[in-house]
């Protein structure tokens, strides 16, 4: 019992009684603590969708005079009012690391891994809230170092989200590859650093502090996709650092790991003996897995609100848990397909063809057993739900084109072109978003206390849905046509001239799109301080975070922890009172509805009860 | 209710936890998890690099042998000083953590000398990315070297300041395990160099 009475009494009933430093600030609380993630990402959200605003505005309207932005842009601008060809690759490599890495990544896991999991399995707090305060503070450095990038005057990184060198290496090749890519590079280092430390918390508070009761086979599913996901941050993560750091010797020490016979000017470089594609497999082999990281929060998210507002149990719990863990898996051993074009051998190119390919099983056998639990639910379409529809849309929509992408015969047309943005986009950036947006709707009452508003949270919905497809559907075309991606300027080339007006629309519904998120800004900041008070349980869900007070103190639960004694499914049971059990009603209290192997149970749970009661005692 | 009855039933549905670890250990193997990664995708990236060819060869300093059986010498060490917190004889687990710690040290400074020897071998950091490999793995491993010493340190004050006996094991169960993994992930370093040069 030892080491029960140490995980337990951490953080038992001790109050807070910190100032406003210590409460909201350097709090050791995992609710703060993704509260403050989720700001965060959320600012960083809005300027990372501002930065792709701007770049559209290049693509959509080439032939504008930008002046206007001049305030903001200042030196970034032409003299003839257009945005400077160096800066749209700055805006570029921006945009992606913000939303892949630090809005997705850390908003997102950040987030949710942090506010639900000791919620959902019945904890105090994290494992380690020391180390929890720590991942938020590193992260935050890291945020300040990119920011900081953005304003200095040869300007942020511009060799793409995935720094790929020679161009990430030489300063001499991009005025980007200079001050700003260092910067790039150190705040990375440390985002490497804060995901480690919150994803070593998120695995160990899974494993050992879940309260009584709480086998595997009752985790919700959000916990086995955040608890999957830091398994898999753990593993590549480190692989980015080592790639980052070869590249920092090389950047600035001389070595020559993936640099060899280069010229500029004219001019021979010393470096020899390296190689460009040993990057690209470093970098892959996390880039990959990160895809992942990134969609599978979102996918457990889902997976709860699709039941809870389907008010039917999730259909296939463990198809869901075994397609989750198949991916995770699956995820280390793809990554060439994103090298199909760098000159591997063209048998170990349908090797990874075949891996990659086989990733659609387990995608395919989610996305069925989300339509499965709507198929004759009786749907509660709140904001939560209506994005979480759109998520299951979107990585049908996007997962499609990645079967495509994965043949590498194909990939060899599509690679780099307009085809692989708009898969990805849709298939990760849309989905997790809506992940996210799902999961701000949902848990909002267990934030802060009090409800978003359905409606405009619908007209938020409606709009970016709408949005998103016109801005992504029309990418596929551009991209068979062979418009490659990351050009300046396409109307140099007669061929592509045709696509001015998709290009024109494009950024229109991307404006749009930007447009509407402020509508949910406005409602989230508004609800925060005016929204209507929430009830404990406002979705009728079953999970253990909605048995908390209606604003969860320090430590969670006022009392004794719960104990569980059934799945977090248990919706609309044949026989049942009501449509929702939540997870701590022992099945002493549903004779009406309990299966007969339930009934079995039933005589275990006196036991249990007594055994806690002796533990109690004890100390 | 009587106990044997619990024991009973507890084998049928077991609620509790089932695998009960401490989480700060716990946390220590995840973390030594991710050390793991982070060297096999040094070594990987070696793999690759040389099958690409122009690799310049080169001989593995001489100290290297004598570090390696350095840092095995350490780890008994650090087992008796382990062994003999536990059995709450503190005299002697000092002697031993400290004797880790010295030894600890000697290995650090018999790479440093490693180093020396390959520059006289005309392998250099900047150069054929043969050498540079050597020396960003065997630097890196070094460096995680110096944190477990700083740990090493930590423990040495809390066991002189009577912070360790047999019911605190925790921070000295995590120092031992880190140290051991160290020397572990040196000998693998070692032999992988050695096999592939
Ligand atoms: C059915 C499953 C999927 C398959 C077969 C697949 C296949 C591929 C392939 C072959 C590429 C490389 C295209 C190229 O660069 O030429 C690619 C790119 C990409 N995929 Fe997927 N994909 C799948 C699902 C996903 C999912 C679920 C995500 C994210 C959650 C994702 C995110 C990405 C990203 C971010 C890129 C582009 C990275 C870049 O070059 O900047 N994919 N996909
Ligand atoms: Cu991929």
């Amino acid at each position: 019992m030892a080491h029960d009475t140490h995980t337990h009494d951490e953080g038992h009933g001790h109050e807070h009684h910190g100032n406003f430093w210590t409460t909201y600030i350097f709090s050791e609380d995992h609710k703060v603590i993704a509260k403050q993630f989720l700001i965060t990402g959320m600012a960083w959200a809005l300027l990372g969708g501002i930065l792709s605003v701007i770049f559209r505005l290049q693509l959509g309207f080439p032939d504008a005079n930008l002046s206007w932005l001049k305030p903001i842009l200042g030196g970034w601008l032409t003299a003839e009012g257009k945005i400077d060809p160096e800066f749209y690759l700055a805006l570029v490599t921006m945009h992606g690391t913000i939303m892949v890495f630090f809005v997705l990544t850390a908003g997102l896991s950040g987030t949710f891994s942090n506010f639900l999991i000791p919620l959902q399995v019945g904890a105090r707090d994290m494992a380690s809230g020391f180390m929890n305060m720590l991942s938020y503070w590193f992260f935050f450095i890291s945020s300040c170092f990119m920011f900081t990038s953005l304003f200095i005057s040869t300007g942020p990184a511009a060799g793409g989200w995935v720094i790929y060198p020679p161009l990430s290496a030489l300063p001499q090749a991009i005025s980007g590859s200079g001050l700003g890519m260092t910067l790039w590079l150190i705040s990375m280092a440390l985002f490497i650093v804060s995901s480690l430390l919150g994803s070593i918390n998120y695995i160990t508070t899974v494993i050992n502090l879940r309260t009584v009761g709480m086998s595997f086979s009752k985790l919700p599913l959000t916990i086995w996709a955040f608890f999957l996901t830091a398994i898999i941050g753990i593993l590549s993560f480190p692989v980015l650092f080592a790639a980052a750091l070869l590249l920092i010797f090389d950047r600035s020490f001389g070595t020559s790991f993936y640099l060899s016979d280069i010229y500029i000017g004219g001019e021979a470089l010393p470096n020899q003996g390296g190689s460009p594609i040993l990057f690209q497999h470093l970098f892959w082999f996390l880039g990959h897995p990160e895809v992942y990281i990134v969609l599978l929060p979102a996918l457990g998210i889902t997976s709860e609100i699709i039941a809870t507002n389907s008010r039917k149990p999730i259909f296939g719990y463990k198809a869901m848990v075994g397609s989750i863990l198949f991916i995770a898996i699956l995820s280390f051993v793809v990554w060439a397909h994103h090298m199909f074009v760098t000159g591997m051998n063209p048998f170990l190119g349908s090797i990874f063809t075949l891996l990659t390919l086989i990733i659609a099983v387990p995608s395919a056998v989610k996305i069925f057993n989300y339509v499965t639990t709507i198929w004759r639910g009786n749907l509660r379409f709140t904001p939560g739900m209506l994005f979480s529809l759109g998520l299951v849309s979107f990585f049908l929509t996007g997962g499609i084109t990645g079967i495509f992408l994965g043949n590498s015969a194909v990939d060899i047309q599509l690679h780099d072109t307009y085809f692989v943005v708009a898969h990805f986009h849709l298939v990760m950036g849309s989905a997790s978003f809506f992940g996210m947006l799902a999961g701000i709707y949902h848990w909002f009452p267990k934030m802060f206390g009090r409800m978003m508003n359905e409606k405009l949270g619908s007209i938020h919905f409606w709009i970016t849905f709408i949005g998103v497809y016109m801005v992504f559907f029309p990418m596929h075309y551009i991209g068979i046509a062979g418009f490659p991606r990351r050009y300046y300027t396409w109307t140099n080339f007669e061929t592509f001239s045709g696509f001015a007006d998709l290009n024109f629309v494009v950024s229109v519904a991307a404006i749009v799109t930007l447009g509407a998120q402020f509508i949910f800004l406005f409602n989230f900041f508004y609800s925060m301080f005016r929204g209507r008070i929430a009830s404990a349980n406002p979705w009728q869900s079953n999970t253990l975070e909605w048995t908390t007070p209606r604003n969860p103190g320090h430590g969670n639960w006022p009392g004794e922890i719960p104990t569980v004694y059934r799945w977090p499914y248990d919706y609309s049971k044949p026989g049942a009172k009501e449509d929702f059990i939540p997870q701590n009603i022992p099945f002493s209290e549903t004779p009406e509805s309990n299966l007969p192997h339930e009934n079995e149970l039933i005589k275990l749970e006196g036991v249990e009860g007594n055994a806690i009661v002796v533990e109690e005692k004890k100390h | 209710m009587s106990t044997d009855n619990t024991v009973d039933l507890k084998i049928v549905e077991e609620p509790k936890r089932p695998l009960a670890m401490h989480p700060k250990k716990f946390g220590m193997w995840l973390f030594m998890a991710s050390v793991m990664m982070l060297f096999m995708a040094l070594t990987s990236a070696y793999i690759v690099r040389q099958a690409e060819g122009n690799w310049v060869y080169f001989e593995l300093p001489s100290l290297f042998y004598t570090t390696s059986v350095i840092i095995i010498l350490s780890s008994i060490s650090m087992q008796w000083s382990y062994n003999a917190a536990k059995k709450d004889n503190t005299s002697y687990s000092k002697i031993m953590l400290l004797i880790t710690s010295l030894l600890g040290f000697g290995f650090l400074i018999g790479q440093f000398f490693g180093w020396k020897q390959l520059v006289t071998g005309n392998i250099y950091l900047v150069g054929n990315p043969s050498g540079s490999f050597l020396y960003i793995i065997t630097g890196l491993h070094g460096l995680h070297i110096v944190s477990a010493i700083v740990f090493l340190l930590i423990m040495l004050n809390a066991v002189y300041t009577g912070k360790v006996d047999s019911k605190n094991m925790t921070k000295m169960e995590m120092c031992t395990t880190y140290w051991h993994f160290l020397g572990g992930l040196w000998l693998y370093l070692f032999i992988f160099l050695l096999l592939y040069r």
